[in-house]
């Protein structure tokens, strides 16, 4: 499954023509008994935008640590280029890490903490100064530039987190969930201007988050991770519309699973049934709930019908998602356009080519 | 929170200067009682080193010795009053400093707060000259009150700290649910801070037992255990006392370590030492 | 959250007490300040300048004075040099010991002062361990005398009594700061090294404000290590005061004394605190 995974990565790396940046080789990470990550390789391109995204738990945090250096690897390489990275510590590494609490020292003010990079490295005086006002000038933190942290929102913090790490000019960034922090509103804004700041500044971004909404929006690739594993390394369209999982399936977006018996070219699910070309054996399939439609009068031709009465009716805005009992014990959710209020009972319909085959995601220890 | 939790990180640098230097202080602080409890096992008492038989005469003679034995119930007698008087006036007074507002508060809490910081001498003096004042003969009763007086603070501030803990919401819940202010305080205020009157008084009793610089100016005629000992040193070292300095190492060291416990069992470590400095001094409003 | 009565109750008890056993005697000190001691031992109440005048002109109190906050100047300086990098070591490197390793530094705090003292007294003596085991391995010849019954003597034991309390309130300034920025500190490109002067220290600085205060102002007052192991060379301040409250019976200007240590303590722990406050960055 490894070997899938980084061969799709390295053809979206190669038909982007984009060169490989980052190698992450078999990394693996244990803590005591506590296997954090098995055997995770993943290749990150110049100038792209990658979400590892992942539940709790998942690794995907540890993972970022290790390519800041801020943990060791039990087993497993980290390269940038033509260089070992993981042999370095952090403070030696052109990688620069944007804190999920933002981690601003706060007996510095906005410009001493942007600049702290540059002195260490003992830049000149002016140099410091005129990298350090563009920096601030980039998120707009310039008018805050005297202030100390306590004094400015969260927001701002995390904008002048930004600068502090992007004024190093390091060949990779780093955001450890750096919006989670944030009300929706906020944290909506601040998703474009990330995507827009990156898009200018040209430099690979890696961003960790557990907010699927969040990675569909911003990444050009997002690479799932699952109990220490990677489950899909995919462009967020491709994630959605072609999950490799059961897994990727229902964590990204409303899915519906079915669990078919195919028999003689025929997949069965309860009363669905629909022609497949899969050889004998149980499948399962993701069906999207907007790809369940109300069946009107004229009827589409192969498309799939079942009946069924409506569980519940949630308005979600514009959509809303309808779940329906179709005997058996088969409930299916539906996305329709708002309406009126629906009758008790009701027909949906599908595309069978629109069901996707899905592997099973069994329990990892 | 993993913001604080502390650790070698991937990068921990060579630090054995740092663990030197940790050893160093360590042995600095534990060998002058190691080579206490050493002589008062020595043979020879105080002199020569290194000792050539070991013996428990000491220890014999210190369990025979009268006046120890009577200056260590006075210390007992002193201590235990000591707690009731500190304890008394010092959970009011954190519940005062945490809830209450009244004129004078700030000055309040500094008044309190002040014998823990300041030398030994001005609290002692100033007390002396106030029984002086009222003509009240010195004697272990001046001892008490002066013990007294200087422990409130140690109650106030593990008190103080154990109510910063406790959730307010419970005490709502008690008056949503109908009790009031009396009930609620006995129910559900005091249980939870048990462990915090429990630790202060362990501390008020050890620091009691060893108080030496405010007992000094205030003793009458019979003396606590610190200033028995006191006594005897200015008139010459016997070995007797090495072993009596032993033991009260070492029931230090148990009184101090449950009390450890105790209240690690309810906090973290660094909130330990967040009182133990409020405890020694003027907290911050 | 209040009732009238449990508010009264709460607050008028301790505040007695303390009116009565802290205020009264305090500003009984300052009323004796301004009085004297006739020839037939009694006190008067002449209520004029005459002990402060005294103070001011006799050289030997301001002579003990200064090497009383000589004395506490060096225990304050050598006891942060001890504690600060065990606090570092403690807070930064010990990980699982740390627990075991606080509660090693804290017991002798708790340990009877005196029993301390004593133990040092027995080392530093001439026949004591100190000079029997310099002697033993041929570093010297004969006993060193400056060991016991000197300044050298007070401020190594008052180092000895005052190094764990130096110790607490850094520890718990370093325990308060987030590992996160030593992380962000060292993503940056800044070095252990680097990271500890340019983050850790600045933070830590209201600990070590609050450490140094305590062993200064505990020293300067002390009046036991110099009577155990001061000897002539050594006596402070304190030792004056003692005096003058018992056999050299001046009470008034003992008091004034006092009152002079008071006022300097407190002024010092008023200080202290702002400066605590100006570097206090959460």
């Amino acid at each position: 499954m490894t070997s899938a995974i980084t061969h799709s990565a390295a053809a979206a790396a190669e038909s982007g023509a984009k060169p490989t940046l980052l190698s992450i080789r078999k990394v693996a990470k244990t803590f005591g008994r506590n296997v954090v990550l098995r055997d995770v390789s993943l290749e990150i391109a110049e100038g792209e935008f990658l979400t590892i995204l992942g539940e709790s738990g998942s690794g995907k945090t540890t993972l970022l640590r290790i390519v800041a250096g801020f943990e060791q690897a039990s087993s497993g390489e980290v390269w940038v280029g033509a260089e070992r990275l993981d042999d370095q510590p952090p403070y030696r590494r052109r990688v620069n890490t944007v804190f999920q609490h933002y981690a601003l020292f706060p007996h510095l003010t906005v410009e001493e903490n942007v600049g702290y990079g540059l002195r260490v490295a003992k830049r000149p005086a002016d140099e410091i100064a005129k990298r350090v006002a563009e920096a601030l000038d980039k998120v707009k933190m310039s008018v805050h530039a005297k202030a100390k942290p306590s004094k400015i929102s969260g927001g701002q913090q995390q904008r002048v987190a930004l600068a502090r790490a992007l004024v190093n000019r390091p060949r990779l960034l780093l955001l450890d969930e750096p919006l989670s922090a944030l009300d929706a509103n906020l944290r909506r804004q601040m998703q474009v201007e990330l995507k827009s700041l990156q898009r200018e500044v040209g430099i690979a971004f890696v961003f960790v988050t557990h907010d699927q909404e969040e990675a569909m929006v911003m990444s050009d690739r997002i690479a799932l991770l699952r109990s220490g594993e990677l489950e899909q390394v995919a462009t967020p369209r491709e994630i959605y519309s072609r999950p490799a999982t059961a897994y990727v399936a229902q964590f990204i977006g409303h899915t519906n699973l079915l669990k078919c018996d195919v028999r003689g070219g025929v997949a069965c699910c309860g009363s669905l049934s629909w022609a497949v070309s899969l050889p004998d054996g149980p499948a399962l399939f993701s069906l999207r709930p907007e790809q369940l439609r109300l069946a009107g009068t004229g009827s589409s031709p192969g498309a799939v019908r079942v009946r069924g009465r409506v569980l519940h009716q949630a308005f979600h805005g514009a959509t809303e998602l309808i779940r329906v009992e179709c005997g058996d014990g088969l409930v299916l959710v539906a996305r329709t356009a708002s309406g009126g209020a629906l009758s008790d009972e009701l027909e949906l319909e599908y595309s069978p080519f629109e069901a996707v085959v899905v592997r099973e995601s069994p329990e990892r220890i | 929170m993993e913001l604080l939790v502390s650790g070698p990180s991937a990068s921990v640098p060579r630090s054995r200067w740092l663990l030197a230097h940790a050893a160093a202080a360590f042995a600095f602080l534990y060998l002058p009682i190691a080579v206490l409890i050493l002589y008062s096992i020595n043979g020879e008492g105080v002199g020569g080193f290194p000792p050539h038989h070991l013996t428990l005469g000491w220890y014999r003679m210190l369990f025979g010795d009268g006046a120890i034995w009577d200056s260590v119930l006075n210390s007992l007698e002193v201590a235990l009053a000591a707690m009731a008087i500190s304890l008394t006036l010092g959970v009011p007074a954190a519940l005062a400093l945490d809830r209450a507002q009244f004129p004078g508060k700030a000055l309040f809490r500094r008044l309190v707060l002040l014998p823990l910081i300041l030398p030994g001498i001005i609290t002692g003096l100033s007390l002396l000259m106030l029984f002086n004042l009222v003509s009240l003969k010195l004697s272990l009763l001046t001892i008490t009150l002066g013990h007294g007086t200087a422990l409130i603070s140690v109650a106030t501030t593990e008190v103080f700290a154990g109510l910063q803990k406790l959730d307010r919401a419970q005490e709502e819940a008690s008056l949503d649910l109908g009790a009031n202010y009396w009930q609620t305080f006995w129910r559900v205020t005091l249980p939870n801070l048990k462990l915090s009157i429990i630790g202060a008084a362990l501390l008020i009793f050890t620091l009691s037992m060893d108080e030496i610089a405010v007992s000094f100016f205030l003793i009458g005629r019979h003396n606590t255990l610190p200033l028995e000992i006191w006594g005897r040193l200015r008139r010459g070292i016997t070995p007797e006392i090495n072993a009596v300095s032993s033991v009260i190492f070492l029931f230090s060291l148990v009184t101090i370590v449950f009390w450890y416990r105790l209240r690690v069992r309810g906090e973290g470590v660094a909130d330990v030492g967040a009182e133990l400095v409020e405890s020694a001094a003027p907290a911050e409003t | 959250m209040f009732s009238r009565a449990y508010k009264t109750v709460v607050t008028v008890p301790p505040l007695a007490w303390v009116a009565v056993f802290l205020l009264v005697p305090y500003l009984l000190m300052f009323c004796y300040s301004f009085w004297s001691v006739s020839s037939l031992q009694t006190i008067v109440h002449s209520w004029d300048l005459e002990n402060y005048q005294e103070l001011l002109q006799k050289p030997v109190y301001w002579q003990t004075l200064l090497r009383s906050m000589w004395i506490a100047a060096r225990v304050m300086l050598f006891s942060l040099l001890l504690g600060y990098p065990l606090a570092y070591f403690l807070s930064f490197y010990a990980g699982k010991r740390k627990d075991l390793l606080y509660q090693m530094v804290v017991i002798p705090l708790w340990v009877s002062y005196l029993v301390r003292a004593y133990a040092w007294k027995t080392i530093l003596g001439s026949d004591g361990v100190l000079n029997t085991l310099l002697q033993y391995v041929h570093l010297t010849s004969h006993p060193l005398d400056f060991l016991l019954y000197s300044p050298f003597a007070v401020v190594l034991t008052l180092t000895h009594i005052y190094t764990p309390f130096t110790f607490l309130p850094i520890y718990a300034a370093l325990e308060h700061i987030p590992r996160n920025l030593v992380e962000a500190s060292h993503d940056l490109g800044a070095t252990p090294t680097q990271t500890f002067w340019r983050v850790v220290f600045p933070l830590s600085i209201p600990g070590v404000l609050a450490g140094a205060t305590f062993a200064f102002v505990l020293s300067l007052g002390d009046f036991l290590a110099p009577l155990l192991l001061g000897g002539p060379s050594g006596i402070m301040i304190s030792n004056i005061v003692v005096s003058l409250f018992g056999a050299a019976y001046n009470w008034p200007l003992g008091a004034a004394i006092s009152l002079g240590m008071l006022v300097l303590v407190v002024s010092l722990l008023f200080f202290s605190e702002r400066l605590e406050k100006k570097w206090s960055f959460s």
